[in-house]
């Protein structure tokens, strides 16, 4: 049976500088990261032929085209959803250039989400969707935000708070995750927070939407990533060391963030553990393989259910994991997100956590796994989902 | 994305309001009437809800509104702060619930009458109504008498 195992490689990536108001248009920051990732794969813009974004995504496919002076496209793509589609856009890339329907395709994320800054138009053109809420509600969210359920957090809320009942998890449990972000972050030069924060910090930090608090949500950043996606007998003539897409899933289940639905099945039947599944069955490893892990974390408790959906601990058991010590670089079984992730390196929707997995690869992280050979990077685990395994 | 239109007023400060459609009119034309209703399958009698045409068990388009009990209990909460829309600002912090109600089926709404330091998973409430507009009623719970 054909699969897209280790059928393509990542040969190039790039980004901005991550801020919380970088003056610059949408347009221009997804600009200069695909520019970046192309010169960084030694290719030209004459040399792409497909692109994958996001469904929300304000650029459109046009909109590069002509700032780049790519010539034309052969493949294109949107992954549905924001959070949700980050790997999902490799797994599209993968499938294009192992199939021959691409050679070199582009995929990226920009987004300027911090108050005031130059944003696109619509309600996903930068800044907060959830601010832009229409007036009369005809879809799924009027069974809920006429209650004031409105924003991601106060949505994730819900799902953390049962995640406690069920479990015994704490709000210390989740703090350990921001403190040992933040510590990762300190190293990195592109990380928009690097004062290392402290348990005590966590806790005092105001309420957002109990349980969580400030320092378990994620930051508001400018910024965008993008990376250069080749065939795998292609990658090995590309000036740095490719990271090779070992295996990439996609699953779509009933549990999504918009709670209207949520609740008629267990949080278990996530797409979280159908991907997890998948990923590791294709891949022919298991989560004691991983050298590294970049989970999506639009919010601190996000890391703990991963690390259960994911198979490295088992559930309920995520809380005492990370407060043993297993997440941290250098000395943990598991480090997880040692950019900061967005938590406090940026929120670029979980696409820096891509270019993080790439630096892995390569060596080149700031808080470097020693000789890291397979790395798990995961899209938002609620619906729809994703992941891919990164080799060396 | 299905609600990214430019042309929509977006809701500032007014609470947003549902606009029934032919799916679900009989659910909140019900809720005007202070009267909680489930939509039932009416081929294999599974209960679902939001509302929607299909019956996910056995894809029937045939279906019937019944009355509910009304009661259930808190399956998880949030205590909102903020930030979030204008429109509810002024009320932080306010709860926000979600009922598994004794049918089955998942509800969001809010607890009237309890302080958010009483508010337990599992404890049982009862759905009253609350006219927000002319048009309309939201279903809202309390803390079911005992």
């Amino acid at each position: 049976m054909t699969s897209i195992r280790d059928r393509a490689a990542i040969i190039g990536i790039g980004q901005t500088e991550f801020s919380k108001q970088i003056g610059k248009t949408e347009h221009r920051v997804a600009c200069e990261a695909i520019a970046g990732a192309i010169a960084d794969a030694g290719l030209t813009p004459k040399d792409i032929d497909g692109i994958v974004r996001y469904d929300i995504e304000t650029n459109t496919e046009l909109a590069i085209l002509y700032s780049l002076g790519i010539p034309h496209l052969r493949f294109f793509a949107g992954v549905t959803s924001g959070g949700g589609a980050v790997c999902g856009t490799l797994v599209l890339a993968a499938m294009a250039v192992a199939t021959g329907q691409a050679t070199n395709v582009v995929c990226f994320r920009a987004r300027n989400r911090g108050k005031g800054s130059v944003s696109g138009s619509g309600k996903f053109g930068g800044g907060r969707p959830w601010e832009k809420t229409a007036a009369l509600l005809t879809d799924a969210y009027q069974y809920h935000i006429p209650f004031g359920l409105v924003t991601p957090a106060q949505e994730m809320a819900m799902i953390y708070r049962r995640h406690m009942h069920e479990y015994g998890t704490t709000t210390e449990h989740f703090g350990m995750v921001a403190v040992t972000q933040r510590a990762h972050a300190a190293r990195n030069p592109h990380a928009v927070m690097r004062q290392p924060i402290t348990l005590g910090d966590h806790q005092r930090s105001r309420w957002i939407a109990e349980p969580l608090r400030l320092l378990d949500c994620c930051l508001e950043t400018d910024g965008a990533c993008a990376v250069v996606v080749t065939a795998a007998e292609r990658a090995r003539d590309a000036p740095r060391r490719p990271a090779y897409i070992l295996a990439g899933a996609q699953a779509e289940g009933p549990i999504h963030i918009q709670l209207a639905d949520y609740f008629e099945h267990r949080r278990e039947a996530t797409g979280g553990r159908a991907v997890a599944a998948q990923l590791y069955a294709m891949a022919g490893v298991t989560p004691g393989d991983i050298d590294a892990a970049m989970f999506y974390d639009h919010f601190s408790p996000a890391v703990l259910l991963s690390l259960e959906d994911y198979g490295f601990c088992a559930p309920g058991e995520s809380g005492p994991f990370v407060v043993d010590g297993n997440i941290a670089w250098p000395s943990g079984r598991l480090p997880v997100n040692t950019h900061g992730g967005s938590l406090s390196e940026a929120f670029i929707h979980g696409y820096n956590h891509i270019l993080e997995g790439v630096r892995q690869i390569r060596g080149t992280s700031a808080c470097q796994v020693r000789d890291a050979e397979l790395v798990l990077v995961t899209s938002s685990n609620t619906d729809p989902t994703g992941a891919v395994i990164l080799r060396r | 994305m299905s609600d990214d239109s430019p042309s929509r007023p977006s809701a500032g400060t007014t609470i947003p309001l549902p606009v029934p459609t032919p799916d679900n009119a009989g659910f909140w034309e019900a809720c005007r009437h202070h009267e909680l209703r489930l939509q039932y399958c009416a081929r294999c009698g599974a209960v679902r809800h939001p509302p929607r045409p299909t019956c996910p068990q056995c894809v029937s388009f045939d279906f019937e509104w019944r009355r509910a009990s009304g009661r259930g209990i808190v399956y998880t909460f949030t205590i909102v702060h903020g930030p979030t829309l204008a429109a509810f600002q002024a009320s932080a912090p306010y709860n926000v619930v979600v009922i598994q109600l004794v049918e089955g089926p998942f509800f969001v709404s809010n607890l009237v009458g309890c302080s958010a330091d009483r508010i337990t998973v599992g404890m049982p409430v009862e759905v009253v109504f609350e006219d927000v507009s002319d048009t309309v009623t939201l279903p809202k719970f309390r803390p079911a008498v005992a």
